[in-house]
């Protein structure tokens, strides 16, 4: 072979090389769910969303783990949202360029990769014993929030990042201030970038499962937190009642864990049962981000 | 009545402005808080181990009668996984980049990056299941004498977790070197393998150094994945087919424990969660200079 023959060979191994190293991760990830599927299928069934956990595994359901769940990622939206999106608006627009706004900025990127089990010892010491919380579902959700806030920052800082300074320009012109056009121009503008990191920080709350081991999450409880709507026979026939906040609580990923820990063969179908219904709703919320990403890519505007 | 109007609405301006920078004076709140809180628990410990010992002791037994307070134990049990975990994750999530970045036509990679993100995206909890109860079992066929519980598996699985990261993070250095360099290279006749080893990687090392750096940070604090497929015996060893602990392992073995608040025991997750702290700060300090730097020289 030539000098020239060779050199191709190496470049076309090399693309081989690449092919497979790209398929490996993506094979292992069919593998895995795969062996989910075949090891928890059986156990889908509506029984097992409806009960409570037990010591027989194939009484044992989910109930108190996705009502949990739904509990935990109300609670941390409601707090990472707003929070995330201001913070995100001042570092974009407002925050000057010194030496605090850096020093901001580094402790963003800082904590963004702070180990989730840290987290967990800073709710654990501050939400759990400090603020006198225990181990309830709220002082887990305010864990999570501060968790996932660096993402909601740092993908609101792109979407505004990603809008060209013409549109502010024109606000201003129009005798527009600077919060009627963050309100009128750059966040409908941002929006959808923004959802799309949202939706990914809130698949990634729900997967969380040391941070709230940490927090005192149970690993077995059969009851619910208080539901937050009670039905009354009088008149307003409705009340609201924030009592829940203050239960007990166990999430989907620890009830995972919990049964993946057990040695009963039983437990390891229900784990994988679990597993299942955790990974669609993760397939979900991460489609639809990568969807809307998509769709706001391929929508011109300027 | 204009002046009064103008007036209010320069007020609201600037309470928006308060109350935004507020928002993001929370993450600075929370790392403080994250400090105070691990050393306020650290220092009560310290008062009662003496922090030699706790670097030096090779044992760590703080729930047994015969009470030891080594870290190093746990330290190495979080190195051996890590160093495997990267074993794994560098080769792999950098030849993917390459891939993805000098050979991978446009259509490719917008389906391939998506994947990637969601391999990324399973819940870490699923990862150690699978580690347990797939890899461990598939290594037993090919080395019988592996215990149940060792880091070899979990460090495999932990491995396949963060190639997303390394991949895209690479990439991302990878791509930003300017095209310039590529024409360049491809004017002189060298194929894309050489373009990529010769010309695009030398020039895009410190981006894929902090992408390195960034991921070994990840692998020292991951924790669901060893917790359950690693064992919880703090052991001094680098033989990875025997259960072993990690930093991050004891963390959630004493949380799921009902230790009493105040106790020594109490103490130690903090003292723990005070090493894994420091050092993955340290790492992700390093690895954010050394991405501002390499930026500065493209953009």
């Amino acid at each position: 072979m030539n000098r020239k023959a060779l050199n191709n060979f190496w470049d076309k191994l090399f693309k081989l090389l690449g092919i497979t190293s790209i398929s490996f991760g993506l094979l292992v990830l069919l593998a895995l769910i795969i062996d989910v599927i075949i090891d928890g299928y059986p156990r889908i069934t509506l029984n097992f969303f409806k009960s409570f956990p037990s010591r027989k595994p194939e009484m044992a359901g989910i109930l108190s783990a996705w009502v949990g769940t739904i509990w935990i990622m109300v609670i941390t939206a409601l707090i990472s949202i707003p929070i995330g999106i201001g913070a995100g608006i001042y570092l974009e627009e407002y925050a000057p360029k010194n030496k605090f706004t850096n020093f901001i900025e580094i402790n963003i990127a800082n904590l963004a990769g702070v180990p989730s089990v840290i987290y967990g010892l800073l709710g654990l010491g501050f939400f759990v014993r400090y603020m006198n919380l225990d181990r309830s579902v709220l002082a887990g959700g305010l864990t999570l929030a501060l968790l996932v806030l660096p993402v909601i920052i740092l993908s609101t800082r792109e979407a505004l990042r990603a809008i060209p300074s013409s549109i502010r320009e024109a606000s201003y012109a129009l005798g527009a201030t600077k919060w009627q056009t963050i309100r009128n121009q750059l966040l409908p503008a941002a929006i959808g970038n923004i959802l799309t990191g949202i939706i990914l920080a809130m698949s990634r709350a729900m997967g969380e499962t040391a941070p709230l081991i940490t927090v005192g999450a149970l690993t077995y409880i059969a009851f619910l937190p208080q539901n937050p709507v009670i039905i009354k026979d009088s008149f307003p026939f409705m009340g609201i009642s924030f009592q829940g906040l203050f239960d007990p609580f166990t999430v989907l990923p620890i009830q995972i864990y919990n049964w993946v820990s057990r040695p009963q063969k039983g437990f390891i179908t229900d784990a994988a049962a679990g597993i299942m219904v955790l990974l669609i709703l993760t397939l979900i919320m991460n489609s639809i981000a990568i969807f809307l990403r998509y769709q706001n890519q391929k929508r011109v505007r300027w | 009545m204009l002046g009064r109007k103008k007036f209010i609405l320069g007020l609201k301006e600037k309470l928006i402005e308060k109350l935004l920078f507020l928002c993001s004076f929370l993450s600075v709140l929370t790392t403080f808080g994250i400090i105070f809180i691990l050393s306020a628990e650290s220092i009560e410990f310290f008062k009662e181990v003496p922090v030699l010992s706790f670097l030096t002791d090779t044992q760590w037994t703080p729930l047994f009668v015969n009470k030891h307070f080594g870290i190093l134990p746990l330290l190495c049990g979080t190195i051996l996984t890590t160093f495997i975990a990267i074993s794994v994750a560098l080769p792999i999530g950098l030849i993917s980049a390459v891939y993805l970045s000098e050979y991978a036509s446009d259509k490719t990679r917008n389906i391939i990056k998506p994947l990637m993100e969601i391999l990324a995206a399973v819940p870490t909890v699923v990862y150690g299941y699978f580690a347990l109860l797939f890899i461990t079992p598939l290594l037993k066929k090919i080395i019988p004498s592996i215990s149940g519980f060792n880091a070899l598996s979990s460090g495999l699985v932990m491995g396949i977790m963060i190639i997303p990261l390394v991949a895209s993070l690479s990439e991302d250095a990878l791509r930003s070197v300017p095209n310039g360099l590529r024409e360049g290279a491809y004017a002189l006749g060298s194929t894309r393998l050489q373009l990529s080893f010769k010309v695009i990687f030398p020039a895009a090392l410190s981006g894929i150094i902090a992408a390195l750096i960034l991921a070994i940070s990840r692998a020292i604090g991951e924790t669901m994945i060893v917790a359950i497929a690693a064992g919880q015996q703090p052991r001094l060893t680098l033989n990875p087919l025997v259960p072993i602990e990690t930093i991050t392992a004891y963390i959630v073995q004493v949380s799921l424990g009902d230790t009493p608040h105040g106790t020594l025991e109490y103490r130690t997750i903090f003292a723990c969660g005070m090493t894994l702290f420091l050092l993955t700060l340290c790492l992700n300090i390093i690895s954010f200079k050394l991405k501002k730097k390499f930026q500065e020289i493209y953009e």
